[in-house]
């Protein structure tokens, strides 16, 4: 059997995050791998021994993994709105699919962090009574970021339910 | 990431809310569309002048036959301050008796005296014939206290109307707390021991999210009641006329002794408000069981041996010493957890499940109908033989400063035989499958009428023992998931409260064509996740959780529990 059983139903209409979005998260990890390498050394400085610097090594090679990765990971990140909820999934190697009936959102946010807007991007983030749902939509255009809050909130509010 | 709130109804402002035809499409517009409307509680009861009660909806409420629920601003127990700030006054008093203790004595029996007291406060004072004014200055700030006190009282007022519940408090920084009733989550009333001496009691309105319940502490104990019956019935949405017809507090007015007497002895439960008698009764006996016997006495026993292996092989008393603060702590566990489930009582009313417990520190919970996230049956290793089972249950109202009043409120049952337990569960969620959860609860699991979907053979890598009872079934309106062999545990979630679906994979679950789900609810003591099921199984679970989760809410209507009732 291959992936396509479960967590990637094929007969919806997924939309994929923008492509603009793997830079964004390309710099970001640039910058922590460079922060975090950097202080990595601080065990260097003090000792100079060539083995302090394995630490920072380990680091330096996390975060290229993850560098690498980071075009996939990007791109398996897809949405789809359904009849009555909304699907998001994510992940390549832990994948994770999740359904949020529209009824159930009790707010979504838009937020930008200062790379991203550079690059024009929002980030949704959908909120329910429960905290373990955890829906989060990186990486979007801001208009589409914008309409898809607005069209979210309406779906919402047409099925609202109680808790 | 700070918890999702459910929407802040105590910021919400009852003016808003009229159409009461449709309650389902109301309230959540404001929480979505951005921020409150302009409810800023503060700025309304700035003023003293905020003291005049202002019935804002006079009109739209129907006058109720009881004192408390009319829509009038109230005041709580006038004993609210002492009773309040009691045990800090009772330790001042008892600290100065047992200082000058030596000096009473003395004062009656002068021939004992023996000791030099000078450089001593007292002496000092009586010697420079300051007596007197020492006396007034202690009078006077006695006064100043008690006039601070009554003040408080006075300036702490609530209302309840046919919409809201509003509780206004503070003499400088004055607060305002407004709660819609048919967003309760639950009505608890708590009689702390030196309260019940006073015949005064604590009715807390539980609303969704952290800290959010509405606090009226404290009130006199019939009242309390007779509140609570009001609030429910409010918040149900039965006819007002329903509502009034309820039968009003006694009106014999006994001698106040005997008043305390027969508060005191009275069940937990009143039997004209109760439908029922417990369907539960736990004996003293099965309650101290039950607790020697739990997983917390377990773990704090083995580490009393883990210290006196220590102190043995090394010889070091050191571990014996470390070991008292927690036979202390044990010991208080263990009396705290028996003298709390003593008296427990559970019982089925029109507004839901009631359930009592407590001797001398009494308390009483109601949880209306659709109230109940989740709810799980468990089994530690050392209650299976006996056959006990405890119910605990995920609520919306969560405390963040209390964590053991948190427990408390989420454990329904605290031990009870399967045939308890299917009795509780039956009144907590009517209508469901109660048969198939007693048939499968205990099972090992893989018959072949066994009704839950279970992992296959080739999970039994994962779950070692398990593996047969790991799974799931689908219920009409109930996702039972049914886990572990030594710690049998049964979880239920009602589908109208799903909040959302997962399914989730990793490699070594792909490895294996295996897939975890989990269902989300608000948070709580119970997580309602089952790893290790074939891939097709949680696919078929994950579609149709997610529509029926869907269909199911837009069925519900245990919102207003009552309205089905009140129409018919």
């Amino acid at each position: 059997m291959t992936e396509t059983a479960v967590t990637r139903p094929t007969e919806i209409e997924w939309h994929g995050v923008s492509p603009k979005y793997i830079a964004v998260d390309l710099i970001g990890t640039a910058v922590s791998a460079l922060i975090f390498t950097a202080a990595a050394t601080v065990p260097y400085w003090l000792i100079q021994e060539p083995w302090a610097l394995i630490p920072s090594a380990a680091v330096l090679l996390v975060h290229l993994v993850v560098l690498v990765l980071t075009p996939r990971r990007i791109r398996s990140i897809r949405y789809a709105l359904r009849a009555d909820d909304l699907l998001v999934r994510r992940g390549i190697m832990f994948t994770r699919l999740v359904a949020v009936p529209y009824g159930r959102m009790q707010l979504v946010d838009v937020n930008r962090g200062p790379i991203a807007r550079a690059f024009g991007l929002s980030e949704l983030k959908f909120v329910t009574a429960a905290a373990s749902s955890n829906i989060l939509l990186p990486g979007l255009p801001a208009e589409e970021a914008d309409d898809l809050r607005d069209r979210l909130v309406a779906l919402a509010e047409s099925r609202r339910t109680g808790l | 990431m700070t918890e999702p709130l459910p929407p802040r109804s105590d910021t919400q402002r009852p003016e808003e809310r009229e159409g009461l035809g449709s309650p389902l499409t109301e309230g959540r517009g404001a929480d979505l569309a951005g921020p409150l409307p302009a409810g800023n509680p503060r700025t309304e009861g700035a003023g003293f002048e905020a003291q005049q009660p202002q019935p804002l909806q006079s009109l739209a409420t129907a006058p109720l036959t009881t004192s408390l629920a009319d829509g009038e601003w109230h005041r709580l127990h006038p004993a609210t301050p002492l009773l309040r700030g009691g045990i800090a006054l009772i330790a001042i008093v008892g600290f100065l008796i047992t200082n000058l203790r030596d000096r009473f004595i003395e004062g009656f029996l002068p021939m004992y005296r023996d000791e030099d007291y000078s450089g001593d406060p007292v002496e000092f004072l009586v010697g420079e014939g300051l007596l007197f004014w020492a006396l007034l200055a202690t009078l006077g700030v006695v006064l100043v206290v008690v006039f601070f006190f009554w003040l408080s009282w006075r300036f702490h007022t609530f209302r309840i109307t046919a919409e809201i519940v509003e509780v206004r408090q503070g003499v400088l920084m004055r607060t305002n707390r407004r709660a819609r009733l048919d967003r309760i989550q639950g009505v608890h009333i708590q009689r702390p021991f030196f309260a019940r001496l006073f015949g005064a009691a604590k009715l807390e309105i539980e609303q969704a999210g952290d800290d959010a319940n509405v606090q009226l502490s404290y009130l006199r104990g019939h009242e309390a009641d007779a509140l609570r019956r009001d609030v429910l019935a409010l918040a149900s949405g039965a006819q007002r006329a329903a509502a009034a017809a309820a039968p009003a507090a006694p009106n014999g007015v006994p001698g106040l002794v005997e008043a305390r007497v027969q508060e005191l002895l009275a069940p937990e439960l009143d039997p004209a408000e109760a439908a029922a008698e417990s369907v539960v009764r736990i004996t003293p006996g099965r309650l101290i069981g039950s607790v020697l016997l739990s997983s917390g006495t377990l773990s704090v026993l083995a580490v009393l041996a883990g210290l006196g292996i220590v102190s043995l092989v090394t010889g070091e008393p050191i571990a014996v010493f470390g070991a008292l603060p927690a036979l202390l702590g044990l010991g208080t566990y263990l009396v705290n957890r028996i003298t709390s489930g003593l008296r427990y009582s559970v019982a089925g009313t029109r507004d839901g499940l009631r359930v009592g417990y407590g001797l001398l520190s009494t308390t009483n919970d109601t949880l209306p109908p659709g109230r109940v996230h989740s709810v799980q049956l468990s089994q530690g290793l050392l209650w299976r033989p006996f056959g006990w089972w405890a119910i605990r249950v995920n609520r919306a109202s969560r405390s963040s400063t209390n964590a053991q009043q948190q427990q408390t409120r989420s454990l329904v049952l605290p031990v009870g035989t399967l045939d308890d337990a299917v009795r509780v569960l039956e009144l907590m969620l009517p209508g469901f499958d109660a048969a198939t959860v007693q048939r499968a609860a205990a099972a090992k699991g893989g018959e072949p009428d066994d009704p839950f979907t279970n992992s296959p053979r080739r999970a039994r890598v994962l779950r070692w023992f398990s593996r047969r009872r790991n799974g799931f079934a689908l219920l009409p309106d109930v996702v039972a998931l049914r886990r572990g062999w030594l710690w049998r545990e049964l979880v239920l979630v009602p589908l109208p409260r799903v909040q959302s679906v997962a399914i989730r994979r990793g490699p070594l679950l792909r490895a294996l064509r295996l897939a975890g789900v989990h269902v989300h609810t608000v948070a709580g003591p119970i997580s309602s996740a089952i790893g290790a099921l074939d891939d097709a199984d949680a696919q078929r679970f994950f579609d149709e959780v997610a529509t029926g989760a869907v269909r199911a809410a837009g069925n519900d209507s245990s919102h207003r529990w009552r309205s089905a009732e009140a129409a018919s």
